[in-house]
């Protein structure tokens, strides 16, 4: 039967054949399984139907905990049910996997593999989270392909059907679960004819009903317990053989033949490597290519790891073998080795005991680690462990791909060697996030995969900040089905798509001589060589590339395609590839082109078509001088001023060279420094704001708002003007607070976002031009230099001091140096202000428990953190442990330093007759209420310390470690919507019930922003996010007032766009209140589908509509008699519609579903009318005790 | 008796003169109905712009894609929808479903300055099942180098454009602003149009003191706006081919009646529908009977052009000559 041949990537196979064989499905988002959900909910949205002709039920939860238990009730209750998670979420189905597995229930749970956190968290992929549930009692089936994907998801389900085993079946996270790979799609046939529907009625048979009542899930003692577990067993020995079974049943359906252990290599080989997932597919390769060279060597692929078949498994092995190195992609620190190696060594030495092994003697078997996180792992590797094998004792217990100095376990390897074919097509494609780079080379690699007869594969490299990223693609197209799991590092087609990347990065390093090379440049084909920088010459020349150039911006423009050079590139690549003929090419770009934008409207289809046909005539090939002759070199990554860890570590990783760093060049515990953001320079704004001292009324407003707090105010003495750069502006300072001071506005320039929120919100219009404001956007490289010079001497200016200021002002609080500066958040984010603002406030003793989402990886994915020090060394500490703990992590600081702050105010009265009577009193009554009053117990503290340095007793010792305690610490926790709505939300009210002194810091943007814009329980009813394709249905929790319920927690709603004097206010109230604060921060997001720069008037409009009433709830205003709710915005002046169907978040629904929008935007305006009518009446209530 | 109130214009059979010139209350297919029950002799439906066919994809394409495909855990912001109603779409459901449920002509408006890729959708209106297209020219021409006879040109650019797309009658919203408005209304019938709406009435900007921005503010008409069309239709009636609609200004019967008798074929109520609800053209249709039957007419053709330039005995009256004679009435 001739199948339908489809260019998808991993999840997506995974969710289609999921989404055909279930009824129920629970979700609930993580990377990089994600996606699976989001397409099963598509689907469903969109009415497709399983086998069985029904549409699936799609339910998001609150956490993957909570999907693991929907599943397991959904099963329990007779459906065909499953999900889709990693890591973290994968763990937290632990429990729930144990019961299903101990029922014998039929399930399948897709996993996209990925890393634990440990000594920090990372998105990508490896065997820690699946091998952790290895106990559960779960089979686990790994898929090494995409295609093997699709394959798997329907052998798994076939297979649990019929062995009431429940699988996991797994694939490496983005390596395979992201990776764009051309595959024969299963058609309903196929399934149906795998899929035995008298097991799907059995396992229905099964299921609670009160019309056959039975009772499962019981409580057993001592007694029977254990002989109840071992009833299982002979589930779990028929398990394999029906796998296989399974299999064999598919490959006469389809003609792929899976094994559980798959053997590739010579049928005499004297060395094996034994491994799962994608890293098998690099193996193979390698293996046959060395094979073809004359080695005699093997690979065992092992596809189900559990149950483990002993039988199956040593019997794949060829008798042959004499050597095994067995890889296996997590680690397990304090093991004897790692899962995988011990079960080979295990089965080794049963069947060698019991002579069923296909060989007399014991072989070698060596174990080792390879790929954590995504690591690469390349055909170079495994030669390198082959070539270890090869020696007498071959080090085991070794790592392969990184540099192990301090436990001296990598193996070397030769990184020249490869297995790459001539006639496959491997390109390399330097890109920008925004210029649309990714999505032209996915639409590339479906027009070859689906127009020609070639094979495809594309896989995307994206960076760790989410404004200015970078992209790579890696794309190979050839006649074979391709095994290269792994980067493109020998390309013969290099595309740089912005100019920026030749002095930031060696795009060329990749190319292999002969190659083509494509610039998207400024400059023509007559004036761009002499602009190359030196090494980029060199290498053209000595390689012998052959050089093309396009300005993609000139027709970009021309075509009104914007910054969007996509398509223009993707012309060229087709036009001098020659992957396919030139007409052939531009006629299936623009059959792509129809089909990606179409839907969306002819404009834009247009749009495209005329970017296509005006390429060719703007793409030049660049006569190659035969000599260098540049002077131009690349930058240093950080400035030589940078402390030595950021020399050593940190500009590497941002020089994209962090592969290369050692084992010794990695802290042991996780522990980074902070204060590194500002030692990488990204220069990714095009335009920078400038300040006009002519029409500044100096309100401070601009720094308030600047997400990336590149734009700062001073106020100074007019003697530190002295040694000013000459384009250094300052002017007096207007207000009464200091007197005969300069002022001074200034911008980061190679820092700032370009984000314009600033000149948006500031108040100040030039009075004879009213298009101008008091600060202005202007093209940023004319500025850079002079800018940066003005910047350094900012810097140098003294900090304001914080006794002097009013902090609960808007003006006063920009006066306060920001401990959170240059994130790598999006341009014009809505949460940061808030988080910087906070900094300002409060982050010289400040402990922050920071839930997994945006604002963890803003502000702790390496290689730099945001968070930042004052001149003291004092700032802000920062931990992130998991999404769903984040409440109690914070609290457990908050016990820490109460106790401590206990212990040593014991201490110091033991202690009191040494320290003496004042400083004791001093140091035990202090009012720390005011930045003075912590200052002057810094003072008493440094005075303690001193005294304490001349006591020698443990006491002393003991309170010298403990004496900062006595000076006032604040704890804020923080996070997203779905943490607080959401997955934290039990433990967030838990500790907001506690009473405990701690202040929490919702970012609520009303959709989990992080992975993808996912619907949350803070999503407004009628907005459109993921999982809610149709328009939420429901209505928005108000957490705020279920907080307020308890009465004794200080609550505030905030939006800074609205009112930024109300959210200093509720910055400052909150922290000052000594018991637990909720501060919810309406923040903008770019998931909300807006103009960013405009996000602060979103936030009044938000506010203005009665969606986001402004309150303060403060329990300390009740003890007074009076009225703790104070509702601090006016009632609504515009309608929910007028602010929603600004965000097109809401108005997309009124183009996919204009009747269904009409109906909920009715509703959505009731609840925001509600919710108004509610607080105005709260807002009346007299005062109360 | 009831008197004939018929009318013809673009060839239409209407049964009155009374037709709601396009406004949001043309937004819903239940708005269109309620304008149907309250006797409209037609519609014209609200304007689909150019830049609203031109943009909207683009700008839909713009936000769903903004920040996509650039952070490995945010691959994308929102989901896949298999279609999107996008406004032009929406027009021309709303208009196609118009027609089903009507019994009264459905005319489709156009808004838009240039000949560009937005001419095509006035015949997607067409087949949508419109009974005629009004073309809607808002233009400001802003550019100092450009020539009065250039932008004469490019009406006439987008009326030949529009013409050649579509087979059913064709009328042009004008503004009053020609030099010669009567010579502009020549080349415009010259040029095949098959009606002149006089006169648009642009959204005049205004001046916010305390934000210092410029905003839009719709201001609606009031009766002493009249006077401008009702000079030019009684101008123009009997000179040129193409039928007359008067709007603006047109509030009460009296002054659908000198706008028949000034010579339009139909009048165009909109501020006053707004304002006061689509049940206003029963009352001003029983009022026109009224009158009808009091001063002794049978029917309004009878009437119409009876006040034109051409029928009255003072043609000088629509002329300078008659501006002293208005001043010297305030003295």
């Amino acid at each position: 039967m001739k199948r339908k041949m489809v260019t998808i990537d991993g999840n997506e196979a995974a969710a289609y054949v999921a989404h055909k064989l279930s009824e129920v499905i629970a979700i609930y988002p993580i990377t990089p399984s994600s996606n699976m959900g989001e397409w099963a909910d598509e689907w469903s949205a969109q009415g497709r139907k399983n086998l069985w002709g029904t549409v699936p039920s799609v339910t998001e939860m609150q956490s993957e905990g909570g999907a693991a238990g929907a599943v397991h009730g959904a099963l329990q209750a007779g459906a065909l049910s499953t999900t889709f998670t990693a890591s973290q979420g994968l763990l937290l189905m632990i429990p729930n996997m144990f019961k299903i597995a101990g029922e014998l229930t039929s399930t399948v749970f897709h996993v996209s593999a990925r890393a634990l956190a440990a000594q920090a968290l990372s998105i990508f992929g490896d065997h820690s989270d699946v091998m952790a549930t290895r106990s559960t009692g779960f089979a686990m089936l790994a898929s090494n392909s995409v295609q093997e994907i699709m394959d798997n998801a329907l052998i798994a389900q076939a297979s649990t059907l019929e062995a009431r085993v429940p699988f996991i079946h797994f694939f490496d996270g983005f390596r395979t679960s992201h990776e764009v790979m051309k595959i024969e799609q299963l058609t309903d046939e196929d399934m149906r004819a795998m899929i035995d529907d008298e097991l799907v009625q059995a396992h229905r048979r099964r299921a609670l009903s009160p019309d056959h009542p039975v009772l499962r899930g019981s409580a057993q003692n001592p007694d029977v317990y254990f002989q109840g577990r071992e009833t299982v067993n002979p589930f779990y020995s028929a398990c394999p053989d029906i796998v296989q079974k399974q299999m064999d049943k598919f490959a006469a359906l389809t003609g792929r033949h899976y094994k559980l252990f798959e053997y590739v290599g010579s049928p005499t080989a004297d060395r094996v490597l034994i491994i799962m997932g994608s890293g098998a597919e690099a193996a193979q390769e390698t293996v046959e290519y060395l094979n073809a060279k004359g080695e005699n060597i093997g690979l065992l692929k092992v596809r189900l790891f559990r149950p483990f078949a002993v039988n199956h498994f040593i019997n794949a092995l060829p008798p042959s073998v004499k050597k095994i190195a067995v890889l296996d992609r997590v680690k397990e620190p304090g093991g004897a080795g790692e899962p995988l190696y011990q079960d080979v060594l295990t089965a080794i030495v049963e069947t060698l005991a019991s002579h069923t092994a296909p060989f007399s003697s014991c072989p070698t078997v060596v174990g080792g680690r390879y790929g954590l996180s995504s690591k690469e792992f390349t055909p170079a590797m495994v030669k390198a462990v082959f070539d270890e094998l090869k020696k007498e004792t071959p080090k085991n217990h070794y790592t392969v791909g990184i540099t192990d100095d301090v436990s001296h376990t990598s193996l070397v390897v030769d990184h020249t060697f490869t297995t790459e074919s001539n006639d496959v097509v491997r390109a390399l494609f330097f890109g920008l996030g925004a210029d649309g780079t990714v999505g032209a080379n996915k639409n590339s690699i479906k027009i070859i995969g689906e127009d020609t007869e070639n094979y495809a594969q594309g896989y995307f490299v994206y960076d760790s900040k989410k404004s200015g990223s970078t992209t790579t693609s890696h794309l190979r197209f050839g006649p074979r089905p391709i095994h290269s799991t792994y980067l493109v590092s020998a390309a013969n087609f290099v595309a740089c798509h912005q100019w920026m990347f030749l002095e930031r990065y060696d795009v060329l390093k990749a190319a292999v001589p002969g190659a083509t090379f494509l610039l998207n440049s400024l400059y023509d084909q007559n004036e761009v060589w002499d602009k190359l920088p030196r090494h980029a010459q060199q290498e053209i020349i000595d390689k012998k590339i052959k050089f093309y150039v396009i300005d993609g911006y000139k027709v970009a423009q021309a075509t009104g395609m914007g910054s969007r050079v996509n398509t223009i590139m993707q012309t060229c690549f087709f036009a001098i590839s020659g992957v396919l003929p030139r007409d052939e090419a531009i006629e299936a770009i623009k059959k792509s082109i129809k089909k990606t934008y179409g839907k969306k409207g002819d404009t834009i289809v247009q749009q495209n078509y005329a970017a296509v046909d005006q390429t060719l005539a703007n793409l030049f090939e660049v006569k190659v001088p035969s000599k260098v002759t540049s002077t131009i070199e690349m930058p240093p990554v950080v400035s030589a001023k940078a402390p030595a860890f950021v020399q050593k570590v940190t500009a590497p990783i941002m020089a994209g060279f962090g592969d290369d760093l050692p084992v010794s060049a990695m802290p042991v515990d996780g522990t980074y420094p902070t204060a590194t953001a500002q030692w990488e320079k990204r220069n990714i704004a095009l335009e920078i704001p400038v300040w006009d001292t002519t029409v500044c009324i100096q309100c401070n407003k601009c720094a308030l708002v600047c997400p990336h707090a590149s734009i700062r105010v001073k106020v100074f003495d007019p003697a530190a003007l002295s040694g000013a750069p000459s384009t250094f502006k300052s002017m007096d300072y207007k207000g009464p607070e200091y007197k005969g001071v300069k002022y001074s506005v200034q911008v980061a320039p190679e820092d700032c976002t370009g984000c314009g929120l600033c000149v948006e919100f500031c108040p100040a219009k030039n009075k004879s031009e009213t298009r101008l404001k008091a600060i202005n956007m202007m093209p940023q490289p004319p500025l850079r230099e002079q800018e940066k010079e003005n910047f350094e001497f900012f810097l140098a200016l003294p900090e304001t001091d914080r006794r002097t200021v009013k902090v609960d002002t808007v003006k006063g609080s920009q006066f306060l140096q920001p401990l959170f500066e240059f994130s790598g958040a999006c341009s014009g984010c809505g949460e940061t202000p808030y988080i910087k603002l906070a900094s300002q406030l409060f982050g010289d003793r400040m402990v922050i428990a920071n839930a997994t989402g945006c604002t963890s990886i803003y502000g702790g994915n390496l290689p730099t953190t945001p968070w930042a020090q004052n001149k003291e060394g004092r700032g802000p500490a920062w931990s992130n442990s998991l999404f769903e703990d984040n409440a109690e992590f914070g609290l457990g600081m908050r016990l820490t330093i109460d106790k401590h702050n206990q212990m040593a105010r014991e201490l110091v009265q033991s202690l009191a007759s040494q320290i003496g009577d004042q400083l004791t009193q001093g140091l035990l009554n202090a009012d720390q209420s005011t930045e003075a009053g912590i200052y002057e117990q810094r003072e008493r503290v440094a005075a303690l310390k001193q005294k304490l340095a001349a006591t020698p007793s443990p006491e002393a010792k003991s309170l010298m470690s403990l004496a900062d305690m006595l000076v006032k610490k604040s704890v804020w926790i923080m996070g997203g919507d779905g943490w607080a709505y959401d997955i934290g939300y039990g433990g967030l009210d838990h500790v907001l019930a506690s009473g405990r002194n701690v202040n929490v810091l919702v970012l609520d943007t009303e959709v989990y922003s992080n992975t993808g814009g996912q619907m949350s329980k803070s999503t407004p009813r009628s907005a459109v996010a993921k999982f809610a394709a149709g328009g939420k249905p429901i209505a928005k929790k108000d957490l705020g007032m279920m907080a307020i319920n308890y009465g004794y927690v200080y609550v505030a709603a905030v939006a800074m766009g609205s009112s930024d004097m109300q959210s200093i206010r509720a910055f400052v109230e909150a922290e000052a209140y000594d018991g637990p604060s909720l501060i919810i921060a309406y923040s903008h997001c770019i998931a909300h589908g807006i103009d960013m720069a405009k996000g602060m008037n979103n936030q009044r409009m938000a506010v203005e509509s009665g969606h986001w009433p402004l309150y303060r709830y403060n329990p300390l205003l009740a003890k007074e008699g009076k009225n703790p709710f104070k509702l601090d915005s006016k009632p609504p002046k515009i309608s929910f519609e007028d602010y929603a169907y600004m965000e097109t978040r809401y108005k997309m629904l009124t183009k996919s579903n204009p009747e269904a929008a009409k109906d909920l935007m009715a509703l959505a305006e009731g609840d925001a009318k509600r919710r108004v009518a509610k607080y105005e009446a709260m807002a009346q209530e007299a005062g109360k005790d | 008796m009831s008197m004939d109130l018929s009318t013809t214009y673009l060839g239409l059979s209407l049964k009155n003169p009374i037709v709601p010139s396009a406004s949001p209350l043309s937004h819903s297919l239940d708005g269109i109905k309620r304008l149907e029950d309250s006797g409209a002799a037609a519609i014209v439906m609200y304007s689909l712009f150019e830049e609203q066919i031109e943009h909207e994809s683009a700008e839909l394409e713009h936000y769903l894609s903004y920040g996509t495909e650039s952070f490995a855990e945010a691959l994308t912001y929102f989901p896949e929808s298999d279609d999107y109603n996008l406004g032009p779409e929406e027009y021309v459901e709303l208009l196609h479903k118009a027609k089903q449920s009507l019994g009264i002509p459905v005319i489709g408006s156009l808004n838009g300055i240039s000949t560009g890729g937005w001419v095509r959708f006035a015949a997607k209106i067409e087949e949508a099942g419109a009974d005629a297209i009004e073309l809607n020219v808002y233009y400001i021409p802003t550019d100092p180098k450009l020539a009065g006879s250039d932008v004469e040109e490019r009406y006439l650019d987008v009326l030949r454009a529009v013409k050649q797309a579509v087979k059913i009658p064709v009328a042009m919203k004008l503004s009053p602003f020609f030099s010669s408005m009567a010579g502009m209304a020549h080349r415009l019938d010259a040029a095949g149009v098959d009606g002149l709406v006089l006169f648009n009435r642009f959204y005049q900007p205004d001046i916010d003191l305390e934000l210092l921005e410029v905003t839009p503010n719709v201001i609606l008409s009031t009766p002493q706006a009249l006077r401008l069309p009702l000079r030019w239709i009684a101008i123009l009636h009997g000179r040129i081919k193409a039928n007359l609609a008067a709007t603006s200004g047109i509030h009460t019967t009296r002054d659908v009646l000198k706008m028949l008798m000034a010579g339009a074929d139909v009048t165009m109520m909109c501020s006053e529908l707004l304002k006061n609800g689509p049940g206003r053209i029963k009352e001003v249709l029983a009022e026109l009977d009224q009158w009808m039957v009091e001063h002794e007419y049978t029917s309004v053709k009878q009437m119409k052009g009876s006040m034109s330039q051409k029928s009255i005995a003072d043609p000088a009256a629509f002329e300078r000559a008659n501006y002293m004679k208005a001043l010297n009435s305030y003295r």
